[in-house]
């Protein structure tokens, strides 16, 4: 191929890179997968395209039409990219309390953005999607929470291209949001061989919970359900922000500048390599650094970072 | 042997009001019950009447959701904490 008719054709196939040299372990390996590289900048990119083409192709989704989505910024600016290509209104719901560069993003590819409070979170951005698309019946709502689409990308994306690259792969390490990458990996992995360990990384709950008035308002995504992730994951760890951004200035000293997130889930792979014996880790790095450098990840006084950190949705 | 229990904002009003609680046993599942015993008001709130965590609570020991551990038959060690928590979407 001597070029892409697209550039959507450039997502996904991203590079596997080895930083053993930060295993704590010396007899483990461990691999990143860089989904920074992705044209839109994050592995979103994969779960957009194909959400997107499953409502084409189930004529749900035609020139014109308007989307909702609620995102704290990557989905949104993946499907911001995706609608600004195929000619589709878009509307993002985003929580007040993301980075600048992901509100800015999304202003680049067009995108509306319709602010939900900052005490409320992802859950608030979820609920008031929800409400709006129910008052709007004719915008197009992907919901990428519940859309088979999300972690099918990662079954026939992501999954094959690490077992590709890696076949000595023993533990897939990766964030949990709406827990697409972890299903769809996963699952595909598991099927290959039943013994490779899927460890699924969050950050701490932080000042969300404390804003729930009941149980009955928690939220878990209902791909999660679907895939039957509990008995699909083999771990789940939380990684403060310290921590998540001490790993992402690491990062930097093996040439890899990505996002906040995949400090956390490197953070995850060393925890993961210093509890087994030998093996190999694979780990997603969803996006790279370009979005954060205003958060001061990597310049500022840790302490100082890690407190704004705690106040803003960098995962 | 007796652990640190923190608990979420939303459970603080049936265990009069405190954030953490000092409590024994040497299971999740036996702090849990030690902890419904003292504050019959927990009842239901943590671990559904047929015996199963509640869909929307996660206990974490330290650092880890025990649901991938030995769920409530997770041992304890002295000096773990044990974090009660609500499910919330995560990021995206």
């Amino acid at each position: 191929m001597t070029y892409y008719s697209t550039i959507l054709e450039t997502i996904g196939n991203t590079p596997l890179v080895e930083v053993s040299q930060l295993s704590p372990n010396p007899s483990v390996r461990i691999f990143a997968k860089l989904e920074g590289v992705n044209p839109g900048g994050s592995v979103k990119d994969r779960v957009a395209l194909s959400m997107v083409t499953e409502a084409e192709n189930q004529g749900i989704l035609s020139p014109g039409k308007t989307l909702i989505e609620p995102s704290s910024g990557n989905t949104g600016i993946g499907l911001a990219m995706v609608s600004r290509i195929k000619g589709y209104k878009l509307k993002v719901v985003l929580p007040a309390n993301v980075s600048i560069e992901r509100r800015q993003l999304l202003q680049v590819w067009g995108a509306e953005i319709i602010d939900s409070p900052a005490k409320e979170g992802s859950n608030g951005a979820v609920r008031k999607a929800q409400r709006l698309s129910k008052e709007n019946p004719d915008y197009v709502f992907l919901y990428q929470y519940g859309n088979p689409g999300n972690p099918k990308a990662h079954f026939e994306g992501t999954g094959p291209e690490i077992w590709k690259d890696c076949p000595q792969i023993t533990h897939f390490v990766s964030g949990l949001g709406t827990s697409g990458t972890l299903m769809g990996v996963g699952k595909f992995l598991k099927e290959q061989d039943p013994s490779i360990q899927v460890w699924a990384i969050e950050p701490p709950a932080g000042e969300v919970v404390d804003g729930l008035r009941s149980l009955e308002d928690g939220y878990i995504p209902p791909i999660f359900f679907d895939n039957n992730g509990e008995d699909l994951l083999d771990r789940k760890t939380v990684i403060g922000p310290k921590e998540s951004i001490e790993w992402t200035r690491k990062l930097i000293d093996v040439g890899i500048f990505a996002g906040i997130s995949s400090g956390t889930a490197m953070a995850g792979a060393a925890r993961c390599a210093a509890s087994i014996k030998e093996g190999s880790i694979v780990f997603v790095a969803p996006d790279g650094g370009w979005k954060y450098l205003s958060t001061g990840a990597w310049t500022e006084d840790i302490d100082v970072v890690t407190e704004r950190a705690r106040h803003t949705i960098y995962f | 042997m007796s652990v640190e229990v923190r608990l979420p904002t939303l459970l603080r009003p049936h265990v009069g009001g405190n954030s953490s609680l000092e409590v024994e046993g040497n299971t999740v599942g036996q702090v849990i019950d030690q902890m419904v015993s003292i504050y019959p008001d927990l009842e239901g709130q943590i671990i559904t009447p047929n015996g199963d965590l509640h869909k929307f609570i996660n206990i974490y020991l330290n650092d880890d959701d025990i649901r991938y551990l030995d769920k409530l038959d997770t041992k304890l060690n002295a000096g773990d904490t044990i974090s009660i928590l609500p499910a919330v979407a995560g990021g995206l």
